[in-house]
């Protein structure tokens, strides 16, 4: 193992200062003036909502995206990365979320992938292996072999040689976004040893993070981040949760909901009933109700389990155990068919409209049709006077912006997109709606349409069940909201007791942790 | 240290290819009328190695889960072409042979610009650029014929020291020489990544566009290597468009066969070797046991399906069935 | 730096309503053949000659359409060199049956080419088993049973007085059958991908198979179905080329896969699916056939067609049916 170059700690010049970074997408605002400072030998928690900014400033670190405007400078020299390369040249190096290693390699083919050690010309095997080890047990992973393939490894262990990975490029300031999140407890134990073993060294680390208890244990410096600004930074533990809650919410909303009606009253049967349903490690005995004319939230941490549990609803997961009972009858979906048929009137809008909602290339009229294929045909053969009957209904409800029926869907905005991808369901009249996140990366004036149209389609009756990664959204939107947390409902809040603060803190799950410490186990699938 | 345990891990699907061509041709040769003797293997190696070079170099391009469907064009073109240059003194035979792996190296790498550069799918490139190479062969040899040093191809094609198969020497010696240094180097290891997932590959800085070029341009070389032998083993060049449409497709076979995956990433073209033997053996086995030889299409082709259907197993695993969609 | 598959590239407005690019280019090579042709000799406009080679070209145009139903999924069918051969051996043999199997055979021979089909749609559906080589194990146990038929004996292979007629009578108009078949199979195939739930589904399933599952359509009954039309396609086409050349015979269909892919490819049809229309298939079909045959005409030899097939294959896919750029 190479040394680290040490003895910056403490240094009073940081290692990293970035002045004025700004980055926007089209017209979305991701990175407003940003000034920030990293220092060596120092962990630094970067926090903030989901969309406050946190991916998009590692990305402008990390070399993946260059900021519109705005300077970085490292050891007080500028520097501009143009490529994640050019970053790891300088020894910033970036731990993504998305895992980048290659499955059909083994650990020590990975580690060192970007720069083998050689031998005339041939990958040294016993060298790399030696360095692959090396940074394994940096990493607090000494007991993964470097044989092993990394399809074998259960995903704990993957990050872990992601980790190892990054080392082995001998960083001067390391970036870790959400490094925990697929972590057992024990492992996350290791990595918050290797990650302090590292602030010894002199490495700086910049730590992004939603676990609340994991900041307190880790950071020196926190800096709460907030629709791409920067609202402060602050020495580690001179806040309380509930100050550092309030600052990551802030108390500007641009969302305009339509109001709520009165409670619904509890009929004797619900639309859809949920009980007890698991599946593998991910979901684990959920259950809840949803009545016609209600639109109940699933809130909670990304990846608790909330899109499984909308696609263990609409028959897509195998070995789905529990009772999912429409309308009083015990129903078994085997899949989307099912879900759709009449007799259960679901409708799915997914997660990710551009591979799972819509075929790009067709047009808005045969995407739209897509799902109710059945009604609008006899014998097999399309009707098409009553295709484009419904399809220009359906235009003209959602108001999708569209130079006419036969333009390629692709063409048209992302929240255009969106609207054909909702339309494309409501075309098939659906009692229950379970939505994945719709509002995601569309604009504005779109969600608003949005929000006035769910509590239209749930005032004529139809059950709503949506999953939201916007809190302020859940809120304005939901009747209920379910908080999920290591795939159980954690939380049920409603009426009073639904508000960003309670949200955000059942989310983190930080009663709990509050109460019974590492218990941070039980957000780990 | 047990380390045998995932070296075997990482060989287990071309340690498997290997145990069953064993137990076949050991089938095979207990129950020859002949015997096991040096001539029973020599014949075998001899019709082996033919497939057994193609299939190396359709594995090359699988590994970077491309295709190549010309190469059995091109194993004809190579055949052809050495029957015209591989002649007369050693130095003009040594110039030849190396005129027609040149050749080779060449086809292949027009496959590879095409479908790297020229961003085509590698079916239809490789079928049309098939078409072209297996012109050229016609051009050079509109009728069988041809000759070609006697001497090397006599050598070649038969028995060394202690009843050796000679083919099989050459062909281990070129695995040692190609096959050896590829694994192990940069733009070898670039190739399975770009296979195994290509996004991640080129995100970690693997030369990911060279290497699938290098995986092109050694599938031409391998099957002219293939086509060179052919024309070794028939002291002539020709034509056939029955054996360039059945070399690519038992290449493909034999690497699937072989442990090597269609998806990319996996597998190792000494798993293709041996699965070039088992689907040669299986051939010869319904000989020795009298079936009657107009089974034997049959039988391969149960085999060939019997074996890509195993792959279906992993379905078991699936949970999430949008996972079934890919990407 | 970063990778960029984009797979937001819009088609050209309107996708069934205005010409594709690769059609009207396709149409173009035709005329510029034809002119070519007409440069060699005056024959080559003549109505006799162009209906000929329509006629010919309509045995193509069988396995074509088949392929191209697949090709829409996204998938590949190798098996057609075979499944040709089935057709063509099994109408035949069910002629020897008596009357009674002479009248069957021209549907015996389809049947056995849409079992073979389903057989490839199971596979390639159902076990998730990459088309490409499903269908060629498929091809080669086809193979296999058709050597099995025929190498021991010398089996009924002379196809039927009706078979005879269909694939090179002139009934109506003075336009040969053949051709009126290959009208009433395009057009069912165009009102079959336009107008009805299936060919919906597989232009939908071609472009994002996770969405049209989502969409709760059965697809993997559309990719069976699409395999089981495609085996029956191919196997008609042998049914036809059988009575073309009045007997059926071992390899009768080798020499119709590559020009079903390339006619297919070249009329504009994406080979990852999802894209393309009749009318391209048709002008592909059209221009290989005429390809072939000026080049036969012309007494270039085997060799020179199979490279300049090879080229203008090439140069038309650099023109046009390039994949996304990657990386950049």
């Amino acid at each position: 193992m190479e040394p680290i170059k040490a003895g910056l700690a403490a240094s009073t010049e940081p290692l990293l200062r970035l002045r004025g970074i700004t980055k926007r997408y089209g017209g979305v605002r991701a990175l407003e003036e940003v000034d920030l400072a990293v220092r060596a030998g120092r962990i630094h928690a970067i926090l903030g909502e989901n969309g406050a900014g946190k991916s998009s400033l590692i990305k402008c670190i990390a070399g993946v995206v260059q900021p519109d405007a705005g300077t970085m400078s490292l050891d007080g020299a500028a520097v501009r990365f143009p490529s994640p390369a050019a970053a790891n040249a300088a020894g910033v190096v970036c731990i993504f979320q998305e895992l980048s290693l290659i499955p059909d390699l083994s650990v020590a083919d990975n580690i060192m992938i970007s720069n083998p050690p050689r031998r005339f010309g041939m990958i040294d095997g016993r060298a790399q292996r030696r360095m692959a080890e090396a940074a394994l047990a940096r990493a607090g992973a000494g007991n993964i072999h470097p044989l092993e393939l990394v399809k074998n490894l259960p995903l704990s262990r993957r990050q872990l040689v992601e980790i190892a990975k990054a080392l082995a490029r001998n960083p001067r300031l390391l970036i870790l976004d959400e490094a925990t999140s697929a972590l057992t407890a024990a492992d996350v134990e290791t990595v918050f040893r290797v990650l302090k073993a590292l602030r010894a060294q002199g490495l700086a680390l910049l730590y992004i993070s939603h676990r609340m208890d994991e900041i307190a244990e880790l950071a020196d410096d926190c800096s709460v981040f907030r629709n791409g600004r920067h609202v402060a930074t602050f020495p580690a533990g001179t806040k309380s949760d509930g100050e550092v809650i309030a600052m990551m919410i802030g108390r500007e909303y641009s969302h305009v909901f339509p109001p709520k009606p009165a409670p619904v009253p509890t009929g004797p049967t619900p639309t859809l009933a949920v009980r007890d349903l698991s599946w593998g490690e991910t979901l684990a005995g959920i259950s809840f109700e949803v009545r016609a004319g209600e639109i109940v939230g699933l809130g909670g941490l990304d990846g608790q389990g909330q899109r499984e549990l909308l696609l263990a609803l609409f028959g897509v997961l195998r070995g789905v155990t529990g009772q999912v009972v429409i309308e009083g009858r015990p129903v078994s979906i085997g899949g989307p068919g099912d879900a759709k048929a009449p007799a259960n009137g679901m409708a799915l809008i997914p997660e990710d409209r551009k591979t799972e909602g819509l075929m790009l290339p067709m047009s808005v009229g045969e995407n739209l049709c897509f799902a109710s294929l059945e009604r609008l045909s006899r014998g097999g053969v399309l009707d098409k006077a009553a295709e484009r009957r419904a399809v220009g209904e359906m235009v003209k409800l959602l108001a999708v912006k569209t130079a006419s029926p036969d333009t390629p869907v692709g063409a048209l905005s992302g929240g255009n997109q969106q609207k054909v991808v909702v339309a494309k369901w409501l075309m098939n009249s659906p009692r229950i709606i379970l939505l994945n996140d719709p509002t995601r990366g569309i604009d504005v004036g779109t969600k608003q349409e949005m929000y006035r149209l769910l509590r239209k389609l749930a005032d004529e009756g139809a059950a709503i069940l949506l999953y939201s990664t916007d809190y302020a959204e859940l809120i304005g939107c939901c009747d209920r909201v379910l908080v999920l947390y290591g795939g159980a409902v954690r939380r049920e809040l409603a009426g009073e007791a639904l508000t960003e603060s309670a949200l955000v803190a059942s989310a983190l799950n930080v009663e709990a942790v509050a109460g019974e410490a590492g218990l941070t186990s039980a957000a780990t699938p | 240290m047990r380390d045998w345990r995932y070296r075997f891990d990482q060989h287990k699907a071309t340690l498997s290819a290997a145990l069953v061509f064993v137990v076949i041709f050991g089938i095979y040769a207990a129950n020859h009328p002949a015997g096991f003797s040096a001539n029973v293997v020599q014949t075998a190696a001899n019709k082996g190695v033919l497939l057994a070079l193609v299939a190396v170099g359709q594995t090359f391009v699988v590994l970077t889960a491309g295709i190549d469907l010309s190469l059995g064009a091109i194993f004809i073109l190579a055949d052809c072409l050495a029957s015209w240059i591989v002649i007369g003194s050693p130095l003009m035979t040594g110039l030849g042979i190396v005129g027609v792996l040149l050749a080779g190296l060449a086809c292949g790498a027009v496959n590879g610009a095409l479908v790297i550069y020229g961003r085509l799918q590698p079916i239809v490139a490789t079928i049309a650029t098939g078409a072209i190479y297996f012109g050229l062969a016609l051009a050079l040899r509109p009728n069988p014929g041809g000759d070609i040093n006697g001497d090397l191809a006599d050598a070649l094609t038969g028995q060394g020291p202690g009843g050796v198969p000679v083919s099989v020497v050459a062909l281990v010696v070129i695995m040692l020489l190609v096959w050896v240094p590829f694994r192990r180097s940069v733009l070898g290891r670039a190739a399975y990544a770009a296979g195994s997932a290509e996004v991640s590959a080129y995100m970690s800085g693997a030369p990911v566009a060279r290497a699938k070029f290098l995986a092109y341009c050694m599938a031409g070389l391998f099957a002219a290597l293939g086509g060179l032998m052919l024309a070794f083993f028939t002291y002539s060049g020709e034509a056939s468009s029955t054996n360039a449409a059945t070399y690519t497709l038992n290449s493909i076979a034999a690497v699937v066969i072989g442990g090597v995956s269609l998806f990319g990433g996996s597998g190792s073209a000494v798993g293709a070797i041996f699965g070039a033997l088992i689907f040669r053996t299986i051939n010869d086995l319904l000989f020795v046991f009298d079936l009657d030889p107009l089974w034997q299409p049959l039988f391969l082709g149960l085999v060939l399906l019997l074996a890509v259907s195993l792959g279906s197993l992993r379905l078991l695993r699936v949970r999430n069935r949008l996972e079934l969609f890919g990407p | 730096m970063t990778m960029r598959i984009d797979p937001a590239d819009p088609a050209p407005p309107g996708l069934f309503k205005r010409l594709d690019p690769a059609v009207l280019t396709a149409f173009g090579c035709i005329v510029a053949l034809l002119l070519v042709g007409s440069l060699y000799s005056t024959s080559f406009l003549s109505p006799g000659y162009l209906l000929q080679q329509l006629q010919v070209g309509a045995f193509l145009a069988m396995a074509a359409t088949g392929m191209m139903i697949v090709i829409l999924l996204g998938q590949i069918d190798l098996s057609v060199p075979w499944l040709v051969t089935v057709g063509g051996m099994m109408s035949t043999a069910a002629a020897g049956y008596g009357p009674w199997g002479a009248a069957f055979a021209i549907p015996a021979g389809v049947l056995c080419g849409v079992v073979f089909g389903l057989v490839n749609g199971v596979g390639v559906a159902y076990l998730r088993i990459p088309s490409m080589i499903f269908t060629l194990g498929i091809n080669a146990v086809a193979q296999g049973l058709m050597i099995l038929r025929t190498g021991g004996s010398a089996p009924q292979d002379m196809a039927t007085p009706a078979m005879h007629g269909l694939a090179t009578g002139h009934a109506l108009a003075g336009i040969p059958n053949a051709v009126w078949i290959w009208i009433v199979v395009g057009a069912v195939t165009v009102f079959v991908l336009r107008r009805t739930t299936f060919g919906r589904s597989v232009y939908g399933i071609g472009n994002r198979e996770a969405a049209a599952y989502l969409s709760g359509i059965n697809t993997r009954r559309i990719v069976l179905l699409a395999f089981a039309l495609s085996g029956g396609l191919s196997a008609f086409a042998g049914v036809l080329l059988a009575g073309y050349s009045d007997k059926a015979y071992q390899g009768m269909g080798d020499p119709y896969l590559l020009p079903a892919i390339a006619a297919v490819v070249l009329g504009g049809t994406s080979i990852l699916g999802g894209r393309g229309s009749y009318l391209g298939t048709t002008a592909g079909v059209i221009l290989i056939t005429l390809l072939q045959s000026i080049l036969s005409v012309m007494q270039i030899a085997e060799a020179g067609r199979q490279i300049i097939y090879g080229v203008v294959i090439v140069a038309m896919l650099l023109l046009y049916g390039r994949g996304p750029r990657v990386g950049s």
